[in-house]
């Protein structure tokens, strides 16, 4: 069968780390988190669980994306990482492509919801209905496409914290099967009281700034933010005389098919996807030069992940990192946004550390990266994302 | 124990069973009423709700919510006197 | 785009008697009001009872459809699951929320929180039936369905011979009937089965399931064949419109004469079925053309629902509930299914016998 490579035209960030690419490359090389307390989401969690927040309130990116006030916040966060992702890769505003935007998100405008709802719980006619009009995960994906000017297609994943991952191999295959010529793929999340508050019943939050790999890790950081690629066509890449950043050589999605939340303790459905997604670009494991971890710093998630890298790496491990220490977990984004960062370790030899590591895990001992340093060598890079529902995706990069 | 099992089986939402099904020494995990970590959070704010109980250290759970004595005891002990 | 796709089995909970496969569906049940709720079965013959004791009703009735869907064709395996959602699942997350505000963010529960992922059916039946395959939900208001089902072509292009579970949910809870109504989307004083007939201001809501086994292989015993589905997202002209159904019969190597039957969205609001004559008129002079909201309700996935109605014309020679008889084969004729709204979601199905 007749496999058309798809390239990484162009990159778009934006986080607790910064509102672009270089503030977000320039605070992982100086290892500055962006995990840090609570200051814009209102929550009586404010002074319990540290988040890492997109440092700026709605009207400032309203102001920056040209949106009106009063649109959620997730949908801003995409607008300004698409915008960045679209002008990286150099695509102009005439053109005759056929451009698609698939976008994944696992809050929709929930952040908006929630305020409604405080006004209607008490009463069922009260309550602004501006503020439940794009409730919908399709809402916020709809609402950027329009503003990008995109009409080809536009597509919304939701599958938790692997949403952002699936979407960027959608779009890898809407371009193999000539559906496409350009997608712009990835995802976004906002912080709400909703996200904040599940993952406070389930006890998976930690106090402090959270510790993936680490023997003494006591649970995960939500963050927020978004993280999209430009995904095009060979031909596309040479009507725009682009240098390709990457090629998105290898894909798979498998499900662990063990509980609604937690993984299995063999971690089968990372194991699977991993090997996949090595099946799927041809390489060996010991070709993989770094791994960007899901490495969220829940005990079940590390032990699960650990597990099945042990499995399909043996002794022989590459370089690896939680950048989720940085950004913290940003649910239907974090496939995006850890994208991304690891297109830029492939094209510049980034390997990111993992922050505030000290004592292995006991039963499956990994020894993360802890200083930012730079390895030129590096041709091939795999990124993982787990989400519940036991829902696994790998996504590997490979250097043109 | 009767009241406990009552709050049980609705906080779980075990639709099939009366208190008369669960033993008071029945395992409540695994291969006993089959419960997994998600009930465990359940149960956890089940003490807080009825009996303003907070279990201080999730790793306690497994040893209090071993079987329904061992629940009622906990609970017995550790209740704030009125 | 060209699916070429056979259907194995199809199943549907809706709020017609669809759940259990017949002959002819006769009997066509009516509501009055604001809203169609769906006829469910009686789940403990379906699912296992640990896990029903979590599953809120859009849980059940996805996971219900989908292992009869499964039963009906007698397979226990699929190479992926691939479900669409517009709301995803409602009840749970207006729980978690009503407890959220009510409870001033104190002594929550993770139950309702959990399951109000958008993903739980598909993760759910993933658990039923043990499978370690592919697993995807798409949630892009009303092309949830269409987006999942372009999913599943790309999948079977990649795997030779597969068998892909796909399907689309949606269900209708109090709290969101009472706050869709109060953007005066529907309408009071209509009786379901004639609401498509005398279009005025408003709809009925709806809701329902349907699954689909799907197939890259003309396995014996496949019902029907998916042709093609196209989709168009915010057309500025209505010529755009008609363009793009022109280009998707050609797509698909049919004329206007090989369509049979045509399903057709209207819901009976006035301003939304306005869309519809220009549409139609491509195909006029209009033989066949029915309704299917006056069966479901308007809901986002519902063309899920009308796919469950074409490829029950199929495999019955009649269409459902219409008691119509069909005979597509023998004419070499084909279904087409047609829906579009005021929010810019156009989609049309080709489906013809296998």
């Amino acid at each position: 069968m007749q496999n058309p490579d798809v390239f990484v035209a162009g990159v778009g960030v934006i986080s607790a780390l910064g509102k672009d690419r270089d503030e977000n490359v320039f605070a992982l090389q100086s290892g500055r988190s962006g995990i840090g307390p609570i200051s814009l989401l209102k929550t009586m969690h404010r002074n319990t669980y540290p988040v890492a927040e997109v440092r700026y309130a709605n009207e400032e990116l309203e102001k920056l994306t040209g949106f009106t006030s009063g649109i959620s916040r997730t949908a801003l966060l995409s607008c300004m990482a698409a915008t960045e992702a679209m002008h990286h890769a150099g695509i102009p505003t005439q053109h005759s492509f056929r451009i698609g935007f698939v976008s994944a998100n696992s809050v929709g405008g929930m952040d908006k919801s929630e305020d409604f709802y405080e006004a209607f719980h008490d009463d069922s006619t009260k309550g602004n209905l501006e503020q439940v009009i794009h409730h919908e995960c399709g809402s916020v994906t709809e609402l950027v496409a329009d503003k990008l000017g995109i009409r080809h297609f536009v597509s919304t994943i939701s599958t938790a914290c692997s949403s952002s991952a699936n979407a960027i191999f959608h779009a890898a295959r809407l371009i193999k099967n000539n559906i496409l010529d350009i997608v712009i793929a990835g995802g976004t999340d906002s912080l709400t009281r909703f996200t904040l508050n599940g993952f406070s019943t389930l006890m998976i939050l930690d106090t402090s700034p959270c510790k993936p790999l680490d023997e003494n890790r006591k649970g995960l950081n939500l963050g927020e933010g978004a993280g999209y690629l430009v995904l095009v066509s060979e031909n596309a890449l040479k009507q725009l005389k682009a240098t390709p950043l990457c090629k998105l050589s290898g894909y798979h999605n498998a499900n662990d098919a063990h509980h609604q939340t937690a993984s299995s303790p063999e971690g089968i459905g990372s194991f699977l996807a991993m090997q996949g997604a090595l099946n799927k670009s041809g390489i060996q494991p010991r070709d993989i030069g770094y791994i960007n971890l899901h490495g969220t710093g829940t005990q079940n998630n590390d032990q699960s992940e650990g597990t099945a890298i042990r499995r399909v790496f043996g002794d022989s491990l590459p370089k690896l990192s939680s950048t989720k220490t940085f950004t913290g977990h940003t649910l239907g984004a974090s496939g995006g946004i850890e994208a991304v960062y690891s297109v830029l370790s492939l094209k510049h030899g980034y390997i990111y550390p993992n922050l505030r590591f000290e004592t292995p895990m006991k039963e499956i001992a990994l020894l993360p990266e802890t200083e930012f340093s730079i390895d030129p060598s590096i041709k091939h890079v795999l990124s993982n994302s787990f989400g519940f529902g036991g829902n696994c995706t790998s996504l590997i990069f490979s250097a043109c | 124990m009767h009241d406990l099992k009552v709050q049980i089986i609705a906080q779980l939402n075990l639709q099939d069973l009366t208190p008369e099904d669960i033993g008071d020494d029945q395992a409540l995990f695994v291969e006993g009423l089959g419960l997994d970590s998600i009930d465990a959070l359940e149960l956890i704010v089940l003490l807080q709700q009825q009996y303003k109980i907070k279990l201080s250290n999730a790793e306690e759970g497994p040893k209090v919510f071993r079987s329904v004595r061992t629940m009622a005891e906990y609970i017995t002990a550790h209740q704030p006197k009125a | 785009m060209r699916t070429d796709l056979y259907i194995l089995s199809s199943a549907a909970v809706s709020p017609q008697e669809s759940f259990e496969l017949k002959d002819r569906y006769e009997n066509i049940r009516e509501y009055q009001g604001t809203k169609l709720t769906c006829i469910e079965p009686d789940y403990k013959n379906i699912l296992d009872p640990k896990l029903i004791r979590r599953m809120s009703r859009v849980i059940r009735m996805g996971a219900a459809t989908a292992l009869q869907c499964m039963k009906s064709a007698n397979r226990l395996e699929v190479d992926g699951i691939i479900t669409g959602t517009a709301y995803g699942c409602l009840e749970d997350t207006i729980t978690f929320l009503n407890r959220m505000v009510g409870n001033k963010e104190e002594m929550l529960t993770p139950t309702a929180f959990i399951q109000s992922t958008h993903n739980t059916v598909a993760a759910q039946i993933a658990l039923l039936l043990k499978c370690n395959a592919y697993n995807n939900t798409f949630v892009q208001k009303s092309f949830s369905f269409e987006a999942a089902l372009t999913d599943a072509v790309l999948l079977s292009r990649e795997m030779e011979n597969c068998v892909i579970l796909t399907g689309a949910v949606d269900e209708l809870t109090e709290t969101s009937h009472a706050i869709i109504s109060r953007f005066n989307k529907y309408r009071e004083n209509v009786v379901s089965s004639k609401m498509c007939e005398s279009p005025a201001a408003g709809t009925m809501a709806g809701e329902g399931a349907a699954f689909f086994l799907l197939s890259n292989q003309n396995h014996s015993g496949a019902i029907a064949r998916l042709d093609g589905m196209s989709m168009l997202y915010d057309p500025g002209k209505i010529e755009d419109r008609k363009y793009w159904l022109n280009t998707f019969l050609d797509e698909n190597d049919s004329r206007r004469e090989d369509i049979g039957l045509i399903l057709v969205g209207r819901n009976g609001d006035s301003s939304h079925d306005q869309l519809y004559p220009e549409l139609e008129s491509v195909f006029s002079p209009l033989a066949n053309c029915f309704t299917y909201k006056n069966f479901c309700g308007e809901y986002p996935t519902s063309t899920s629902f009308a796919m469950w109605m074409a490829t029950e014309t199929i495999r019955t020679g009649t269409l459902p509930l219409y008691n119509q008889p069909f005979n597509l084969q023998d004419e070499k004729k084909k279904i087409l299914l047609l829906s579009s709204d005021i929010h810019g979601h156009n989609s049309a199905f080709l489906l013809s016998s296998c």
